[in-house]
């Protein structure tokens, strides 16, 4: 599967490596997602601990610099370069294309080419289908890195529409509550909603007033959502037996005592493990995530073929573990600014 | 078994009772027998199935994948059941899901060599929260934060009886109680209650003030000192023998002095004490009894437990609820009369012409083991409950002390969006000057609107986080009213306050002028 015999003379480290500020890829001079402000950035995707403002020049998918116009304040002083899905543009002397990530809305791989050798970076990813952006295209390469967020044997995600059924079967049992759902403000808010609708929920979904500018732009992008509206519009009565999403910090707050005896559900991957739910205070928890779960992620190492993986960004060692278990020259890369997100 | 298991699930992380009933009752409404009824009967503790050891499931998980990648996941997960059930993956070839039915009668028939491999098919079937639950129920570990009363509260629900009505049936019936049901939901005539060893549902008091003993005639009223102990239910029936906590929990297990000591037919409500020769032991030390699997002989002898009777429900075979208190009080005292049993007395009555001489008599009364008294109309029946006028308890006036709050953390349910449980401490010269050392915790007390201005405040004097615990400024004085105070070891401070409960806020007061630990310790009598 590799793309090219120079693979075995060219060791990519020597052109793709980390530094305090970021990934940095060097004949091309770059960064890739980097945790500083940087002279010249190519970002995978909207997320703060991957897109961070104050760039002078920021290489992007069209739909990943419309999200961080909205969330930076239109970003006047970053030069801006667009960039779809199946194009490329040399930068230096290093070919960078994109290809669906799968993730949120504009999420892509950043596809590195250099003296023949492939490097991937898959940013954040997922495989299961999301309506809310294309799939997850697997790349043929030399190196793959990859994220593993959720890269533990433990991590199964089950069906989106199964929890969301839950959802909607708590709302039949409690009808005269408030189902306060905890979500990222971007791409699991939207993504949930999308999901509510093509379970046939066609009420009113309401909105904390923090959601209302990136649903917007969502809906500009060509994602229907139905009837949304934030919730400031509303007199309290309204609220029993509805569905109010808002970000997972505001069910504890007191932003939420206008509701009739709020239940508290929060979306995310993390409430596969109880223990974790619990913390976070769920009464609902629905295993909803943008990342993928210990299948997906051993998949992909198959699909892409990629003899060497570096892993980044979360549960490393399991994942290095079993791609050394299945014959890929496998390791660990630390990477500066990666928190663990919201997922 | 995946409806089953979804309930747990829910139930599991839903704090609110109202809440966990109606998941209950919606489950049982919708499934059908017999699965309903093994699952009522694993709520109310009734199915024990110790047929997977931690061993067992280890070897699945490592199997499956590999020691290395089961440790790192048994790591993070933290739960042996748990973690199996998250890394097995549903293989779509296996068939259908079990019912619940069939896992309990499959399990009642095994042996232990046919289990694992019985095991495996199931978890092949299941999704993983089914798993979840198969081996939480396999290992007997079902911690979904359901009393038995809880359960049986809300079959009582969907068959629109009072809970007590199922109280009295229950101990007559076996899961899956088909009868029962058939009964709530089908129209079928009411199971034969068998009120021999089983509970009968307690009659309870109200509470009372001297203020409010105006309006009542003292000669209708019968008084008997209030136990610092804890109410019990003695029930014994064809040779069977109980010993039952006021909500109907079956205690014997922890109490074989009193259950050997059992040499009589009836039912009996009473104190239970731990005595030593004539003196009632403090509260502490009964305590030391409770919650405990298995009791050494030790502590048998050290901590002998002892009924102290005030009430008969059934003698011989008569139910004699329908009587009034004092002609019941005639026919247990006669009953006492008849045989000295040393581990049975009898509670006195404690005579009086007027609420000022019964008034003077509580106050004179200090003795340790006393938390008030009792009053009870003489013509009272036993009736299960609360019911409002026939009798009331006169609680000794609680102890106050000024205390400084020192720790704050959210609520459940309702209250989970305000700091509404509190910790607080009192002055003790520590190694470096005087220092709070924490004596006790809080949760209620106040009014709504206290409330929201102790969660105000709280947010405003934040000093330091810890998950949902936040530490404030040593600033705000909070009286403590409490009913008692005990020795204790589990606390920094070496003591532990009954029932503390907030009082007033002081914000008049400067925090320097709370009380010390060493006022609190000259409270113990
Ligand atoms: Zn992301
Ligand atoms: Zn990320």
């Amino acid at each position: 599967m590799a793309i090219s015999t120079a693979t075995e003379t060219l060791n990519p480290r020597t052109w793709l490596y980390p530094t305090p500020r970021g990934l940095y890829c060097e004949p091309g001079d770059f960064y890739i997602d980097p945790a500083f402000a940087v002279p010249r950035a190519v970002i995978t995707h909207g997320h703060g601990d991957h897109a961070r403002p104050g760039h002078r020049k920021a290489l992007a998918t069209p739909e990943t610099l419309a999200i961080m116009r909205t969330r930076f304040q239109d970003m006047p002083d970053t030069e801006q370069q667009a960039l779809k899905y199946g194009e490329s543009v040399k930068i230096g002397e290093v070919e960078v294309g994109f290809a669906p990530a799968g993730h949120i809305l504009g999420s892509a791989q950043a596809v590195l080419a250099y003296k023949g050798q492939r490097i991937v970076v898959s940013g954040d990813y997922k495989r299961r289908p999301d309506p809310t952006c294309p799939p997850f295209e697997p790349v043929p390469c030399d190196v793959f890195i990859t994220e593993a967020t959720f890269a533990l044997p433990v991590f199964h995600h089950p069906s989106d529409a199964g929890e969301i059924g839950k959802l909607l079967r708590s709302v039949a049992t409690f009808p005269e509550r408030t189902h306060l759902v905890g979500v990222y403000a971007l791409g699991k808010c939207q993504r949930v909603i999308r999901l509510l609708r093509e379970a046939g929920y066609d009420k009113r979904i309401w909105l904390h007033g923090g959601l209302m500018s990136l649903c917007r732009l969502y809906q500009e992008h060509g994602v229907d959502l139905g009837d949304v509206a934030p919730v400031s519009e509303a007199i309290l009565e309204t609220f029993k037996g509805a569905i109010v999403l808002c970000p997972p910090s505001a069910i504890a707050d007191r932003w939420s005592r206008r509701f009739a005896e709020p239940i508290a559900a929060v979306c995310s991957g993390w409430m596969n493990v109880r223990a974790r739910a619990r913390q976070r205070g769920a009464e609902l928890p629905l295993i909803i995530s943008d990342h993928a779960d210990w299948p997906e992620l051993t998949q992909t190492l198959k699909d892409v073929g990629a003899p060497k993986v570096w892993v980044t960004h979360g549960r490393e060692e399991a994942l290095v573990h079993y791609a050394r278990g299945i014959g890929i020259d496998a390791e660990a890369l630390h990477l500066a600014g990666r928190e663990e997100e919201d997922s | 078994m995946q409806a089953f298991a979804r309930l747990l699930d829910s139930l599991s992380f839903q704090p609110a009772r109202n809440a966990k009933l109606r998941l209950i009752e919606t489950y049982l409404r919708e499934t059908p027998d017999p699965d309903r009824g093994w699952a009522l009967a694993a709520l109310t503790g009734g199915l024990d199935f110790s047929s997977a050891k931690p061993a067992l499931l280890r070897g699945f998980g490592q199997e499956k994948i590999g020691a290395e990648l089961f440790a790192l996941s048994y790591d993070y997960v933290g739960d042996l059941a748990e973690t199996l059930a998250l890394i097995w993956e549903t293989d779509p070839a296996a068939g259908p899901p079990p019912t619940l039915g069939e896992v309990v009668e499959t399990l009642q028939r095994a042996t232990r060599t046919q289990t694992p491999a019985i095991l495996k098919r199931w978890l092949d079937a299941l999704d993983s929260t089914g798993r979840w639950a198969l081996l939480k129920l396999l290992t007997g570990a079902l911690r979904v934060g359901v009393s038995a009363r809880l359960a049986k509260q809300a079959v009582a629900n969907i068959g629109e009886q009072p809970v007590d009505a199922v109280e009295e049936v229950w101990h007559g019936l076996d899961a899956p109680y088909r009868p029962l049901f058939d009964w709530l939901l089908n129209g079928a005539p009411r199971p034969q209650s068998n009120a021999g060893a089983a509970f009968l549902p307690a009659m309870l008091a109200n509470p009372i003030d001297r203020a409010e003993l105006d309006a009542l005639d003292p000669a209708h009223f019968r008084a008997e000192w209030k136990w610092d102990g804890i109410r019990v239910q003695v029930a014994a029936s064809g040779g069977l023998k109980r010993l039952y906590s006021r909500a109907g929990e079956d205690v014997s297990g922890a109490f074989p002095d009193i259950i050997e000591a059992i040499d009589f037919e009836g039912v009996f409500d009473g104190e239970l004490l731990v005595r030593r020769e004539t003196a009632v032991a403090p509260f502490n030390d009964l305590q030391q009894r409770l919650n405990r699997k298995t009791v050494t002989a030790k502590m048998l002898k050290e901590h002998p437990a002892h009924v102290r009777l005030y009430d008969v429900l059934w003698l011989e075979g008569e139910d004699l609820r329908g009587l009034g208190f004092d002609e019941r009080r005639a026919r247990l005292e006669a009953w006492i009369a008849q045989k000295e049993r040393p581990r049975f007395d009898l509670s006195p009555l404690v005579s009086f012409a007027d609420w000022a001489e019964l008034a003077a008599k509580r106050e004179e009364m200090r003795a340790d083991g006393i938390e008030g008294l009792m009053l009870k109309r003489g013509d009272s029946f036993y009736v299960a409950g609360r019911p409002k006028g026939p009798w009331f308890k006169w609680k000794r006036d609680p102890m106050l002390a000024d205390c400084v709050m020192m720790y704050a953390q959210r609520g459940h349910g309702k209250r989970s969006s305000f700091y509404s449980d509190f910790t607080f401490g009192c002055w003790r010269d520590g190694a470096e000057g005087r220092e709070l050392a924490p004596v006790g915790k809080a949760y209620f007390g106040f009014t709504d609107e206290e409330l929201r201005w102790l969660d105000k405040w709280v947010r405003d004097h934040t000093t330091n986080r810890y998950g949902p615990v936040r530490e404030v400024e040593q600033k705000l004085v909070l009286e403590i009213a409490f009913d008692g105070i005990a020795r204790s070891t589990r606390h920094k401070s070496g003591v532990a306050m009954r029932f503390p409960r907030i009082n007033r806020i002081r914000t008049d007061k400067p925090a320097a002028e709370a009380d010390t630990v060493d006022n609190l310790l000259r409270l113990l009598s």
